[in-house]
């Protein structure tokens, strides 16, 4: 018994000793970090990482707010930067501790919303349209009406991923209305729009690449990605631009600010700005990256993918989304709670 | 009863021996509950937390709500459904387990000696099987390209997949399979102690065996039946893994409603009314049930 | 007239039905051990024997830390919790009613009457104050949360234990001028061993299950298997849920051997 006791102390100890030479703690969107990444991070440096995931801007957002969380890096979308670094969540990045600072591509260095990158660092971008298993529906997928009216054939089968700002963005095109707009009227329309097409749902679902593989969803609100992934183990996944409107978006990975491995915070996020580390966070989500030259070791299959080669006719339709002020979050946040329930 | 020793008061020394046991309790169990009453009754915060303004508000928010645009009050439809959903899952869960546990209980009882200890063994395994891997293992029975649908298209009874994962069904069939030895285990120790001359008697009067069953054993392990049945309502009531995973997160009970406030919904104060709204709820279920054993049983 | 040979305790049906309940009962737990060694990366679609998903779950990294997570909570939970159900045990039985004793099988088996989600909501809650206050962010939470809510399931089979067990040998050993401490030591903690070791590998097995509670108290890095697992569930799916899931259900089933052998042994 005694023995016991002090082997297990010592197990105990040695867990937390680990600690000591050096662990990340980072916290991303799911299935969106490449394991090989993350090997390859800690044979270079020796620094642990943990990864915890999480499923929508919001969820993040609160759990950050909601403080002790351990975190030392996150991963937010483009238009909720500004709302962390408001929060004073995010902490200002010392450019001088970034050697590979300058790859960044010219086009997403001087944002909108982090100018001059002050905060955060590229990760993956892309666009948020609908993934349907043409086998059940071969008609016209490049519309939002898949989930917003869906048609004979995929009623009842149509999954929405419950993150609050893609789908309320595309619900806004749908009827017409302009990104962050406060329009009571558009907005209920909104409302109506989507409370109506919430039966016709099947379920409000993060986990949509391994379901599109496996035929258990045959229709989804879905990430460019992702949708590609599933049709490359799923032939019959495509991938439809909605021409009423779809949103483009940048997610990129931020400081935080009551982060405790902030060395190795500077390290992870210098690494992920080599070219061919950003091409091996593209290569496993599928996603274009903001770094300059990760073209050259990204896999060949993404050189002309439809979902990540933007198809000319629906160019103008993508939107890059901007941070909608409080008074508007609030309204969208009443009714996605409405709507979720 | 002196043995030996000089008597001590034993209410004293009961309460010091489990002195250790309360703290622990009330630290890591009984002492949070209190703060989710407290903040039940607080504003809620912008994103997550709460404002330490006295408010009503999450209480209001539990029965009704004010339509965004034209500031109307009406009933919380969306919330009266998933407390009826989480209602009606419960009642056939236990309804459920109930059928299949009372003759599986009968079954393992009636066994010789060496064989019920190897029937038990069988049946605890799944109890203390780990919830998830449970919920998983009947996930991969009932989705699309599981055994069920596989086993009915090579029958030639269906051709395309029935869509079972993410509705109701799943969620039902998910909680009877996961409470079922829940049900049984008691059944079955009540039927244990059992004395089956009374059947013999029974049969006598009643000559049927239906007859046997209803007027003369059911009444007998009724306590066991109360016991069966809180151990699956109570829990099936709160569930909260196995709609999520088979769910598909539209199909909300309780559970998911509460931890909805603590993540996108962003609620907390919500959250908090509600958790109190189930204890309340699972404490009733919990009175009823045990007046219900209570109340006038044969008495040996 | 005789009578036909009547076989009081069979019922009509029952035993079909009992039958079909353990077939269903085993039936998706065995298909889960049968495609854990599916040579193919889908979770359904058999594409030959193989073993890889083990090398692959043993390899991961982020398992390796979530089972030795899961352990060491297990067993620190475990410990504690035996200890204090034990006092709590030999406080209140044997004794005859005294006043408070309903508050304190309440508080003692609370956890079984509220339900999980509810602890996890206000554990949440005070954990996070608690972090906030003091920075402290370790294991200490998840302990302190398995070992109050293995309390219960620690308690019931030491109390069960206690209570068969008549007290002459107690009695004898205070004829024999042994000092209370002494009875404890050398008679009454002896012949209470196996409910106390019942009640510890009750309490192992429960927290190592856990999934709600561990789920919103752990931070950053604290995954333990079910909670490794769930996330798995509800973004990608492979065989190395199988697995993992096979490999805790053997260890449940050893655990569970050896409850019920020591349960058997008389003291």
């Amino acid at each position: 018994m005694k023995k016991l006791l002090i082997g297990s102390s010592i197990l105990a100890m040695g867990a937390m000793g680990a600690q000591a030479e050096g662990t990340l703690n980072l916290y991303n969107w799911g299935n969106y970090t490449n394991p090989e990444l993350i090997e390859k991070f800690t044979a270079e440096t020796g620094i642990a990482v943990t990864i915890t995931d999480y499923d929508s801007n919001t969820t993040a957002l609160a759990k950050v707010e909601a403080g002790g969380h351990g975190f030392d890096l996150v991963v937010p979308s483009a238009n909720y930067v500004p709302v962390f670094v408001e929060k004073g969540l995010l902490a200002p990045l010392d450019h001088s501790r970034l050697s590979n600072f300058g790859n960044i591509a010219s086009e997403w260095v001087d944002v909108a919303w982090d100018s001059g990158r002050a905060h955060t660092i590229p990760w993956q971008w892309g666009t948020t349209g609908v993934a349907v298993n043409k086998s059940v529906y071969a008609g016209d997928v490049n519309t939002s009406d898949i989930f917003l009216d869906p048609p004979t054939e995929l009623q009842g089968l149509v999954n929405v991923v419950p993150e609050m700002n893609d789908v309320m963005a595309l619900a806004i095109f749908n009827v017409g209305g302009e990104a962050c707009t406060e329009d009571l009227e558009v907005l209920r329309k909104v409302r109506d729009k989507l409370m109506a097409a919430k039966p016709s749902w099947i379920s409000m679902d993060y986990g949509t690449t391994d379901k599109l593989s496996s035929n258990d969803l045959k229709a989804t609100v879905n990430w460019n990605g992702s949708t590609m992934r599933a049709r490359l183990n799923n032939p019959d996944v495509v991938y439809g631009y909605p021409r009423e409107g779809y949103p483009l978006w940048m997610d990129s990975v931020g400081l935080l600010a009551d982060a405790t491995n902030v060395d190795e915070a500077y390290k992870f996020l210098d690494f992920i700005m080599v070219p061919e580390n950003a091409a091996l966070i593209s290569n496993f989500a599928r996603y274009a990256n903001g770094i300059k030259g990760s073209e050259e070791f990204m896999d060949s299959v993404m050189q002309t993918a439809p979902e990540i080669v933007i198809p000319a006719e629906f160019a103008s339709a993508g939107k890059f989304l901007p941070t909608c002020p409080q008074s508007a979050v609030d309204l969208y946040t009443a009714i996605w709670t409405d709507l979720v329930k | 009863m002196n043995g030996g020793g000089a008597q001590r008061s034993k209410g004293a020394n009961g309460w010091l021996l489990s002195t250790p046991a309360l703290i622990l309790l009330l630290f890591a169990a009984s002492g949070p509950l209190i703060i989710v009453a407290l903040y039940s009754f607080l504003e809620k915060g912008d994103y997550s937390g709460v404002r330490w303004v006295f408010s009503t508000e999450a209480w209001f928010r539990i029965l009704f709500e004010r339509d965004i645009f034209d500031g109307t009050v009406s009933f919380a439809d969306a919330n009266l459904r998933i407390f009826w959903r989480s209602a009606k899952l419960s009642l056939a869960t236990t309804a459920i387990t109930f059928l299949l546990g009372l003759p599986t209980a009968w079954f393992i009882a009636t066994r010789a000696p060496k064989a019920r200890a190897i029937w038990l063994f069988l049946i605890t395994i799944p109890f203390w099987t780990n919830l998830l891997i449970r919920t998983f293992a009947i996930m991969e029975v009932i989705r699309n390209q599981g055994i069920l649908n596989t086993f009915l298209i090579k029958i030639g009874l269906i051709d395309q997949p029935i869509q079972i994962l993410f509705t109701d069904t799943a969620v039902l069939i998910g909680m009877a399979y996961v409470y079922l030895p829940l049900m049984v285990l008691p059944l079955f120790a009540a039927i244990d102690r059992f004395d089956f001359k009374l059947i013999e008697a029974g049969y006598d009067l009643y000559a049927s065996r239906l007859k046997t069953l209803v007027r003369v054993i059911l009444p007998i392990i009724r306590p066991g039946i109360v016991a069966g049945s809180i151990l699956v309502f109570v829990p099936s009531l709160g569930a909260y893994v196995t709609p999520r995973v088979l769910g598909g997160g539209k199909n909300m009970m309780i559970g998911n409603f509460i931890e909805l406030q603590f993540g996108q919904g962003q609620n907390w104060p919500l959250g908090a009314a509600m958790s109190m709204v189930l204890l309340i709820i699972v404490l009733g279920a919990l009175l009823i049930f045990t007046r219900a054993s209570s109340r006038e049983g044969p008495h040996d | 007239m005789t009578r036909r040979p009547f076989d009081v305790t069979s019922l009509p049906g029952f035993t079909t039905v009992a039958i079909i309940t353990f077939i269903l009962l085993y039936a998706p737990i065995v298909t889960l051990v049968i495609y854990s060694f599916n040579g193919s990366g889908s979770v359904n679609i058999w594409g030959g024997f193989s073993t890889q998903w083990y090398a692959i779950a043993a390899k991961n990294e982020a398992i390796q830390g979530a089972a030795v997570r899961s352990f060491i909570i297990a067993f620190w939970a475990s410990l504690i919790s035996t200890a204090v159900a034990t006092l709590a045990a030999l406080g209140t039985t044997r004794r005859g009613r005294f006043r408070g004793q309903t508050l304190i099988y309440v508080m003692i088996n609370q956890p079984l009457m509220v339900p999980e989600i509810v602890t996890a909501v206000a554990l949440l809650i005070f954990f996070s104050t608690i972090r906030i206050a003091t920075g402290y962010t370790g294991l200490g939470y998840l302990i302190a949360a398995h070992s109050a809510f293995c309390v219960p399931f620690a308690y019931l089979p030491i109390r069960a234990r206690l209570e068969g067990m008549d007290m002459s040998m107690e009695i004898a050993a205070a004829d024999l001028y042994a000092t209370p401490w002494q009875t404890f030591r050398y008679v009454t903690l002896p012949l209470l061993m196996p409910g106390v070791l019942a009640g510890a590998m009750l309490a192992f097995v429960i927290s190592l299950d856990d999934v709600i509670i561990t789920e919103f108290v752990k931070s950053a890095g604290q995954d333990t298997l079910p909670t490794y697992m769930l996330g798995q569930l509800r973004r990608a799916l492979t065989p190395e849920v199988n697995a993992i899931s096979t490999v805790l259900l053997g260890l449940t089933v050893v655990i569970l051997t050896a409850f019920f052998l020591i349960t058997r042994k008389r003291g």
